[in-house]
């Protein structure tokens, strides 16, 4: 047990070591090896109206004439200690993990993001609790009813969620309870409160989209959940519980359920840690200051600080969601830990 | 009345492609400390009806008729709910693999606790006491330290006795085992017969073994149930079955049974043919497309359902052929060509 963990967490390591070359990749290698000068790499950050010896200079400081090894050393060492930035009549103290500042609004991204995180975490955790119960109720009452009306209604439902995109759904959402009819009893996009302020009011401005959210994602887990309770059920494991004479809602949910949560749990894990990193479609069609919001403004105004920043982030939450549903499996499937 | 009594059980599965008639009019009956062999091919019904006693029947809506008794109460008409209350309590069944019979997310003990705590209203402390006390009986050895263990950790022989310590955990008064012994290797075979011998005496519980394996009836039972195509073709005491064999299918199964008394160049004697469909069951006697001797039969045999006669003493066999033609048949032509000695060695004890 203790081997797989540490195996697991080394491999976590690795991963990060990965995605920050990948990310470093994407927003420095592949502009120069497109063929962008240190000063045009420079440019993005003094901005277009400078002259040729400003972006010079900024080059020079940045240290886009430096190897690329170096620079993402440079890279790298910014994440994990922080870095110093010479504008030349003094030092800026980028406090690690320094993922570099804006160019709009000049403030450093990191706690930028730390501010936008507990909106996107609010979203995705309540969902997350929607869907979860939602679908995998449904996915476990479909499979015991195979093929009855409920069966079929539920899975042509899960069919559509799955197939309806948010920006579709939740302005209709939107449109249905939240404006224009003298019956909208929930909150107009854009409104945010923090839980500590009041949860009520943070649980009514995000119900809308919880569950326009856990709609799309409630689909998947009802249609896994059915086919993995269609699987279990009809082994031989169940038989015996019967056999024993243990009650059916406890053959169900002991036995039957406990065996098909695996698979569940898995694309959970992935779902979830994708969604911090950033509910892109949800939070731009309810305006909520989240994550992905974030990103899509920063794509917009071409602040590359920013979108960089958002993208590190969000593959370390896939990474810690992947080490995590890791270290579940052993917990959930004994069977693992020989392993 | 006996302590298992089934009377013309039937149990029908209505599918899409027609009625299964898996059991269809089995009677038979069994008294405490007693050992019942049900012998048969796959799909002959054998399984089907031990589920159908523990009311665990599947598959869509199965159609139950008959009585089941046991111990003066009838459980096809009883509640779903109480026969709940019976299942692991009063009547308990093994399972063929132990492997897919246990659930693989939960320790062997936490599997015994749970069967002995859904009767017994004891506290987990002492349902472990229990489940150790039941695994030691069953000849787990370290039984504390291995009640902790997952199924997957244990052999096959292992995984069955501790299968068979949740089934007796309740000390239930008739026991069902389904094919016991087939997911296991030769020599762990005859050990897990060998401690179900012991135990069935120890706790004087009525035995139903359901097996395909004549080795295994041989070991263990008083009677023996042959059954073909959901009926019981032949029934009567371990000797007559075996000694005395009236009808066809049974030769068949003798014939076709590996013997270590054998001459290494004798050939087995298959049956021919297929077991026939559940659906389609064919008209008159079911085994008479497979029967060598359907032409003695004055015609009757794909026309008229044979009943099932008592021939002596409890010996019951369903066949058209005259009981005369039955007995030379045997001692003349079958008897010499299958090698039956005196002696019953089973293949299965070396």
């Amino acid at each position: 047990m203790v081997t797989y963990i540490i195996r697991r967490l080394i491999g976590a390591v690795i991963m990060l070591l990965i995605v920050s070359m990948a990310t470093f990749a994407i927003f420095f290698l592949v502009p120069q090896i497109a063929g962008a000068t240190p000063e045009g790499m420079a440019s993005r950050y003094v901005g277009r109206t400078a002259s040729a010896e400003t972006a010079k200079l900024a080059a020079e400081r940045l240290g886009f004439n430096d190897p690329l090894i170096v620079q993402y050393g440079r890279f790298v060492k910014g994440v994990v200690a922080g870095a110093e930035y010479d504008y030349g009549p003094g030092v800026e103290k980028c406090p690690a993990p320094c993922l570099g500042y804006s160019f709009i609004t000049r403030q450093p991204v990191f706690p930028d993001l730390m501010n936008r995180l507990p909106v996107t975490f609010s979203l995705a955790i309540g969902a997350a609790v929607i869907w979860l119960l939602a679908g995998v109720g449904i996915g476990v009452l479909s499979a015991l009813r195979r093929g009855s009306f409920f069966d079929r209604a539920a899975m042509t439902v899960a069919l559509a969620g799955v197939s309806l995109p948010i920006f579709f759904t939740g302005l209709v959402s939107l449109l249905v309870f939240a404006y224009g009819n003298p019956f909208s009893w929930a909150a107009q996009g854009g409104h945010y409160t923090t839980f500590l302020d009041s949860p009520v009011q943070w649980a009514y401005n995000l119900i809308l989209p919880w569950v326009t959210l856990a709609f799309l994602f409630a689909a998947t887990y009802a249609r896994l959940t059915r086919a993995g309770m269609l699987e279990t059920m009809n082994e031989d494991y169940i038989r015996t519980a019967r056999a024993k004479g243990l009650g059916e809602r406890k053959v169900i949910v002991k036995h039957g359920l406990r065996g098909a949560l695996t698979p569940i749990i898995t694309v959970f894990g992935l779902d979830f840690g994708l969604l911090i990193g950033g509910a892109v479609l949800t939070e731009s069609a309810y305006s909520l200051p989240g994550l992905g919001k974030y990103a899509v403004d920063a794509i917009t105004n071409q602040d590359l600080p920013k979108v960089m920043g958002v993208t590190l982030l969000a593959a370390v939450f896939v990474v810690i969601a992947n080490l995590i549903v890791d270290l579940l499996y052993a917990v959930v499937d004994p069977r693992v830990r020989l392993a | 009345m006996s302590f298992l009594e089934l009377k013309d059980l039937r149990i029908h599965f209505p599918t899409d492609d027609g009625l299964v008639k898996s059991v269809d009019g089995l009677s038979f009956s069994l008294e405490r400390g007693k050992t019942l062999g049900i012998v048969g091919e796959s799909g002959s019904g054998k399984s089907v009806t031990s589920l159908g006693i523990l009311g665990l029947h599947k598959g869509g809506p199965a159609r139950i008729s008959g009585e089941i008794w046991l111990d003066g109460e009838e459980l096809v008409s009883a509640t779903p709910e109480h026969v709940r209350g019976l299942r692991g309590k009063k009547m308990a069944m093994i399972f063929q693999d132990p492997l897919s019979a246990m659930h693989p997310y939960y320790t062997v003990g936490d599997q015994i606790i749970e069967a002995y705590r859904i009767h017994h209203k004891v506290s987990k402390k002492a349902a472990r006491k229990h489940a150790i006390d039941m695994l030691g009986r069953v000849g787990i050895p370290e039984p504390s330290r291995r009640v902790d263990d997952y199924p997957h950790h244990f052999s096959g022989g292992m995984r069955q006795r501790a299968m068979i310590a949740m089934a007796l955990s309740c000390d239930p008064e008739l026991l069902i085992a389904d094919e016991p012994t087939t997911a296991l290797d030769v020599t762990v075979q005859a050990q897990i017969l060998d401690l179900m011998r012991d135990l069935q005496r120890e706790f004087d519980s009525a035995l139903i073994i359901i097996t395909h394996d004549l080795g295994v009836v041989a070991e263990l039972s008083d009677d023996i149930l042959v059954m073909y195509a959901g009926k019981c073709v032949e029934y009567g005491s371990a000797d007559d079955v075996f000694y005395r064999p009236e009808h066809p299918y049974t030769w068949g199964l003798l014939g076709s049974m590996p013997r270590l008394d054998r001459e290494p160049t004798d050939r087995l004697m298959p049956i021919k043919g297929t077991p026939p469909s559940l659906i389609n069951v064919p008209p008159g006697c079911a085994f008479h497309p497979r029967c060598p001797y359907s032409d003695r039969t004055a015609g009757r045999a794909s026309t008229e359902v044979p009943e099932l006669l008592e021939t002596e003493g409890g010996h019951k066999v369903r066949c058209h052929m005259p009981k005369a033609e039955r007995r030379s048949l045997w001692e003349n032509e079958i008897k010499p060509v299958v090698h039956w000695e005196d002696e019953i060695t089973a293949v299965e004890t070396p």
